[in-house]
């Protein structure tokens, strides 16, 4: 049995442990409510865009030649993917559950012969993946600097994504990210974005619009903006579901340090009662065979 | 019967604004200003750089955009954009900064005619605003 000196230690040690827990905690749920403030804030935009898009695409008279974003290459070859994660960790299973989905992905793609390229957004998914998958990242961007998700950066996602796109290094483009639901709950998103996937609702709206200039231009110049939505949306998505994430983790961590705390404070007073009862024996006992 | 219809200008931040009692909206279409009253027919549009003129009951109002797309069907008017300043609010430095970044974006050589023409807009309604 560990002697008194030992336990009172570690109980101070887990202890001081909880109050940092507790302070992350307290942190987080403050950066939370911004973050999924700001992160419904967003969603207008994002569905406005989803919705002309739509609309437009429906207005297309001339499928064949319509841009590439939209429809693709017309090939299945090579794919991309956009693994977004935190730059930090201490967030429970929030950036594993990203790279659980990925990975998933991943190895079904591989197991169908087809060529695999990754760009990993924030640090942690990068450190997660390059062991398995280092050859295949192609790309690691990282917003380390930048206390909130804004749409400067995620433009700057979506320029590169576009530029590898117009180079012809993928056909296909799949981002990775964390639905926010609420506190306890976030789901690891798959969302292909290129060419764009908008097989859910067809409603044949017979709305007819006027175009100024023609579509093909008001698409090929809304698509690259497309992007950069879907990016930012998954960014404001992802921070909120990294507090939350991390909040509840947290809040875990306080409660276990807690427990912890009680059982090392009972063998703490057990083993000292135990020293004083033997040291009582030691005294009768002399004290007798005199 | 009312003359009014609905205005949404949203950015990726947030809804920037959003009036119901808007009678007229002028914007700066990429061929040109586009007058939008009520019951115009339903069209889908981008944006230059230039001023969004919005006229309403409750006062007129001025906004500056750099960019954007606009819907408008069954008289909702939605304005898309990722840069977007009230003129009223826009001081003076601020201005300048704008400026001074449209003006170095106008200015180099390596730009297609498109980047180039939409900067030398920005500059040319920047320098209007004053």
């Amino acid at each position: 049995m560990a002697s008194l000196d030992d336990l009172k230690k570690r109980i101070a040690s887990v202890k001081s442990t909880q109050k940092i827990t507790k302070a992350m905690k307290m942190v987080a749920a403050a950066k939370l409510r911004r973050a999924q403030e700001s992160a419904e804030r967003g969603r207008p935009y994002s569905e406005k865009m989803n919705n002309i898009i739509l609309n437009l695409s429906n207005g297309i008279s001339d499928k064949e030649n319509a841009p590439k974003l939209l429809s693709g290459t017309g090939e299945n070859k090579v794919h991309l993917c956009v693994v977004m994660t935190s730059d930090r960790g201490l967030c429970g299973g929030f950036n594993s559950n990203i790279i659980k989905k990925a990975k998933s992905y991943f190895s079904k793609i591989l197991n169908e012969g087809k060529q695999l390229k990754i760009i990993t957004v924030g640090s942690k998914g990068n450190d997660q993946l390059k062991r398995v998958y280092g050859d295949k990242i192609i790309e690691n961007i990282s917003f380390k600097e930048s206390k909130n998700a804004n749409y400067f950066d995620a433009d700057k996602v979506g320029r590169i994504i576009i530029e590898k796109f117009e180079a012809g290094e993928f056909d296909i483009c799949t981002i990775f990210y964390n639905q926010f639901k609420n506190v306890i709950t976030q789901l690891p998103q798959a969302q292909q974005i290129i060419p764009l996937n908008n097989e859910e609702d067809h409603n044949n709206s017979d709305e007819s619009y006027e175009f100024e200039p023609d579509e093909d231009e008001i698409l090929s110049n809304l698509l690259p903006k497309n992007i950069s939505t879907q990016i930012f949306k998954a960014m404001l998505e992802n921070s909120a579901s990294e507090q939350g994430s991390r909040m509840s983790a947290m809040d875990n961590a306080t409660r276990n340090a807690g427990e912890m705390v009680d059982k090392l404070t009972i063998e703490y007073n057990r083993s000292r009662q135990a020293a004083i009862t033997k040291e009582l024996i030691e005294i009768i006992s002399g004290a007798e065979s005199l | 019967m009312s003359e009014e219809f609905k205005i949404e200008i949203v950015n990726p931040e947030k809804s920037f604004l959003v009036k119901e009692d808007v009678l007229e909206v002028v914007v700066p279409a990429f061929e040109g200003e586009m007058g939008i009253l009520k019951d115009h027919i339903s069209i889908i549009s981008f944006l230059k750089p230039g001023i969004i003129k919005v006229f309403s009951k409750s006062g007129d109002e001025n906004y500056y955009v750099e960019d954007g797309i606009i819907e408008f069907k069954k008289n909702n008017l939605s304005i898309l954009t990722s840069t977007i300043f009230s003129v009223t609010d826009l001081d003076k430095s601020k201005q300048g900064d704008l400026l001074k970044k449209a003006e170095a974006e106008a200015s180099k050589s390596e730009i297609s005619d498109q980047a180039k023409y939409l900067a030398d807009q920005k500059v040319e309604v920047l320098r209007s605003i004053n």
